[in-house]
């Protein structure tokens, strides 16, 4: 068969389309985990966490999926950086594992029990798995900046040189606090739009003003560090854009500031960093003047500008490694089979306006604010 | 590679998915029965049809949060402990789950939450279409998943790359229409239909013995009666034997199930019972049924079943052949232009991942001596007493059911269910189906070994490089937190079988201004 698209270009595709998926995922569950961190302090009573639990309650199981196609679509499209980054990231992987099962576990059964006990101890089972993956994202974002320790051999076999605690370095705690900022500003947003008058709207928004200025703040200072930092790698050679996946076959090295050359060379991806330092100004904007979608805009468009600065500033890295930068992984040597980023292509072309279309309908079903008088009355609420 | 390793990887991955689906099967049938017990209420406008419904709904709920919990697993753990398994098929095994995640999980997960939350927000009909779509989303999860399970068992469409040392796509219509996927698929899903429906039967049973909610569960036990004595008979009749011809690994699969050491006459019989015997190979107190296998193996009374002795021997040659393709390969490594390795390889290329089973003996297999590549043609058969074993306990079950359903729907007719003894019957065999699922699942992957992806990954190659404390660490992490959460569920879906459908009361009270039965909170 024919393929429309050449090699490279789909490479490019699919890097967006890994992109727009880690973003979708962001956008949408991001709700989830912000509100499942804020469940220790948005409410004083029962009532009043219900409340916010129900703001997410019929949503949760659709925005999770995002995670998984995220994991499905990284399987597919780059089986190397699935097979390498997992595996090398056990233990975290397995702390983010074990936290999201508690979540929806925790949104279902909590109601079950009027018991005050039963309640609480789900209220921090919601907590854990709303904070522990929104800060083990933000450092397994910082450590991809960084480089991975792992290095390849011949088979393209993966073997990785480091610990848990490793993961955990002063740069990297500082993109997983961001993280959480980041994630908590948005899910305070979501309630803002999603819950009536009242404390707890208040305490939304007062959490999430806080959230919107230390999300300005970490992101700067995440910016400057890269900046200064000994971060970077740069491809050595000309590179075949359109060869075969194999990372052996590309030369890379360790190059310290090479993550802002990107922006010498095509001003436009500049927009992403600006929407990263705006949107929480927006959304803070947002909150003063108790403009509520423009909060909840605020906070959406900080989530794509400070997801797409870390993307566009590797490009075209994914997954460099600090010990053998040879071993890096990039768009040119990482993907699937020309054929199977094709057929993925059209599999997504295809089903995922359908499913954006089908997601719209469903929240417009829901639409509305959420007020004690529902929690009090519905008996289908948890 | 280190063995404990690999054990430890294969102990969690059986001890995640047979978790994982404890709660597929419920999710897969119980949102049909939904769909069915919510079609009559449509139709006959009934409210007690809409308590039926909602009452069953609230038990997949607490069912399905699981499916959906602990599925996360399965989709990050091929990555995080089958490293070298997703490098060399992702090309192919993963488009099936991101097409999951897709067209099917987005569909069943987003409508989930409009089922539970949405009795008042739409129209009746609307409604009963959002649990359709929930019931077909499942449902066409688990076609995804048995088509990348089904081309583990039979790798079609694909071929070695030593560009990137990995197996590449190459005819994906070829992938999709797996007949053995397509056979696993009917069978899975039936399976699962059936443990809905004991579930069914055996819950309103239970209230039938107890006097309470009757009307609700009679009802309830005629739609699973009737449920069920279709997928049972589906169970049985599609039984996924229909691949067992098709690969070495798939022919040596039924030669260990039936422990036929050696190939016999065609038609082949059936062994009943017996007693396998890996040492001696051969089978003690064997009972026979003559030309039984050959009919539903072959679908012939000419085609010849072979034996494992026979296939051992194919084996032996299989990889003499496979050594010639990696020495190709090792050349390739060094230079990719090397012509005279590139044709060596298309030569024997079918073979590779046969040499590939001799590392377990040998570091290089192009120096495995004659006494090695015995050993390795020996590692083809599993384990046979186990195979054996598990399914004439699973297939036993199979013909159960259906003469369960028949006495069910029996009973429907003449006795209106009123026979304490059958309720009690109905009662007690609540946990069978799962029994039977769970030893499916053993047999189609017990008797894939030694191969993680049929003739092309061993098993023991396909792990991540991990150490044996990290994957312990996760195994007693996994236990614990599936261990409590399987308390916690039990408890609850007996609470919730205990207080029965109570919106019933409530049928004849007023309902409130925004349209809300008065209920307490729950």
């Amino acid at each position: 068969m024919e393929i429309p698209l050449d090699y490279e270009t789909l490479r490019v595709i699919w890097w967006g389309l890994m992109g727009t998926l880690l973003i979708g995922f962001a956008l949408t569950d991001g709700y989830d985990l912000g509100v499942a961190s804020l469940m220790p302090f948005i409410g004083r009573t029962d009532e009043e966490r219900r409340m916010a639990i129900n703001a997410i309650a019929p949503h949760w199981e659709g925005h999770q999926v995002w995670f998984i196609l995220g994991g499905g679509a990284i399987f597919a499209a780059w089986p190397f950086v699935y097979a390498v980054s997992f595996s090398g990231f056990y233990l975290a992987m397995f702390l983010v594992l074990a936290a999201l099962i508690l979540r929806p576990v925790a949104f279902k059964y909590r109601s079950k029990h009027a018991d005050t006990g039963w309640r609480a101890r789900w209220d921090w089972a919601l907590f854990i798995g709303g904070f522990v993956p929104a800060l083990v994202f933000g450092v397994a974002v910082g450590n991809v900046l960084q480089g991975a320790p792992f290095r390849l051999d011949s088979d393209l076999r993966s073997f990785y040189e480091g610990s848990l605690l490793d993961l955990f370095s002063p740069f990297a705690l500082l993109t997983g606090l961001l993280s959480v900022a980041m994630i908590v500003m948005h899910g305070a947003g979501f309630l803002a739009v999603k819950i009536e008058d009242g404390p707890v709207l208040d305490r939304a928004r007062k959490i999430g003003s806080v959230a919107a200025m230390l999300s300005v703040a970490l992101f700067a200072a995440g910016g400057f560090w890269v900046a200064s930092g000994a971060m970077g790698f740069r491809l050595d050679a000309v590179v075949d854009t359109g060869g075969p996946s194999n990372p052996l076959f590309v030369k890379s090295v360790a190059a310290p500031g090479a993550w802002l050359e990107n922006y010498g060379r095509h001003g436009w991806m500049l927009v992403a960093p600006v929407l990263g330092l705006a949107g929480p100004l927006i959304a803070l904007l947002g909150i003063r003047r108790r403009s509520h979608v423009l909060n909840l805009a605020g906070s959406s468009l900080a989530t794509v500008g400070i997801i797409a600065t870390v993307g566009l500033s590797m490009f075209p890295y994914i997954l460099p490694s600090s010990i053998d930068p040879q071993s890096s992984l990039t768009v040119w040597n990482a993907s699937s089979s020309h054929l199977t980023l094709w057929i993925m292509l059209v599999v997504t072309v295809i089903f995922l306006p359908i499913v954006l279309a089908y997601t719209a309908w469903v929240m417009k079903v829901l639409f509305g604010r959420i007020t004690l008088r529902d929690v009090r009355t519905n008996p289908d609420f948890y | 590679m280190d063995m404990a390793v690999v054990e430890l990887s294969r102990l969690q991955f059986a001890l995640t998915a047979m978790y994982h689906f404890l709660f597929v099967p419920l999710t897969l049938g119980l949102s049909f029965l939904l769909v069915i017990m919510e079609s009559i209420y449509v139709m006959t406008g009934r409210e007690i049809w809409r308590t039926i419904t909602r009452f069953w709904g609230k038990l997949f709920g607490i069912n399905f949060v699981l499916g959906v919990a602990t599925g996360l697993t399965m989709e990050f753990e091929f990555g995080t402990n089958w490293s070298y398994f997703s490098h060399y098929v992702g090309d192919i095994f993963g488009a099936p789950l991101a097409i999951e995640g897709l067209m099917a999980f987005f569909l069943e997960a987003t409508f989930v939450g409009l089922m539970f939350f949405g009795w008042d927000k739409l129209s009746k009909v609307g409604h009963l279409a959002v649990t359709f779509l929930v019931a077909l989303g499942s449902n066409l999860s688990a076609l995804w998943i048995l088509i990348a399970n089904g081309w583990m068992q039979n790798p079609v469409g694909a071929r070695f790359n030593p560009e990137t040392m990995r197996m590449e796509v190459t005819d994906f219509y070829s992938v999709l229409f797996n007949p053995v996927a397509q056979a696993k698929f009917v069978h899975t899903v039936s399976a699962g239909y059936v443990a809905a429906s004991i579930f069914v039967m055996g819950v309103s049973a239970w209230y039938l013995l107890k006097g309470k909610w009757t009307n609700i569960a009679r009802r309830s036990m005629m739609v699973a009666a009737a449920f069920g004595l279709a997928s049972s008979l589906s169970v049985v009749v599609l039984g996924d034997e229909s691949g067992y011809a098709l690969t070495d690994n798939q022919k040596m699969k039924l030669a260990a199930i039936e422990a036929m050491w050696h190939t016999e006459p065609a038609p082949a019989g059936l062994s009943i019972f017996g007693i396998p015997d890996m040492d001696a190979q051969e089978t003690h107190w064997e009972v026979k049924v003559p030309y039984v296998l050959g009919l539903i193996s072959t679908r012939s009374l000419t085609g010849e079943v072979m034996g494992i002795n026979e296939l051992v021997l194919k084996a032996d040659e299989r990889i003499r052949s496979g050594i010639h393709a990696y020495d190709a390969v090792e050349k390739l490594k060094v230079n990719r232009r090397d012509l005279a390795a590139r044709e060596v390889f298309e030569r024997y290329k079918a073979d590779l991942g046969y040499a590939m089973l001799l590392k377990r003996h040998v570091a290089d297999p192009r120096q495995a001596t004659d006494q090695q590549i015995l050993l390795a043609a020996r590692d083809t058969i599993p384990n046979v007493p186990v195979m054996f074993w598990l399914f004439r306990i699973m297939a036993g079950l199979g013909f159960f059911f259906i003469g369960f359903f028949a006495l069910a729907f029996f009973c429907a007719s003449v006795c209106q269910f009123n026979k304490r003894w059958f309720l009690k019957l109905a009662v007690a065999i609540m946990p069978l189906p799962w029994i039977a699922i769970e030893f499916g699942w053993m047999l189609a992957e017990i008797g894939r070994q030694p191969w993680a992806v049929e003739g092309v990954l061993p098993t023991f190659l396909a792990a991540s490089s991990l150490s044996v404390g990290q994957i312990w660490t996760t195994i007693i992490g996994f236990t614990l937190l599936y261990g409590a959460l399987a308390v916690i569920e039990v408890r609850l879906m007996i609470a919730m079988i205990r207080k029965g459908p109570v919106e019933h009361h409530e049928l004849d009270a007023p309902r409130g201004a925004a349209g809300y039965a008065p209920l307490p909170a729950e």
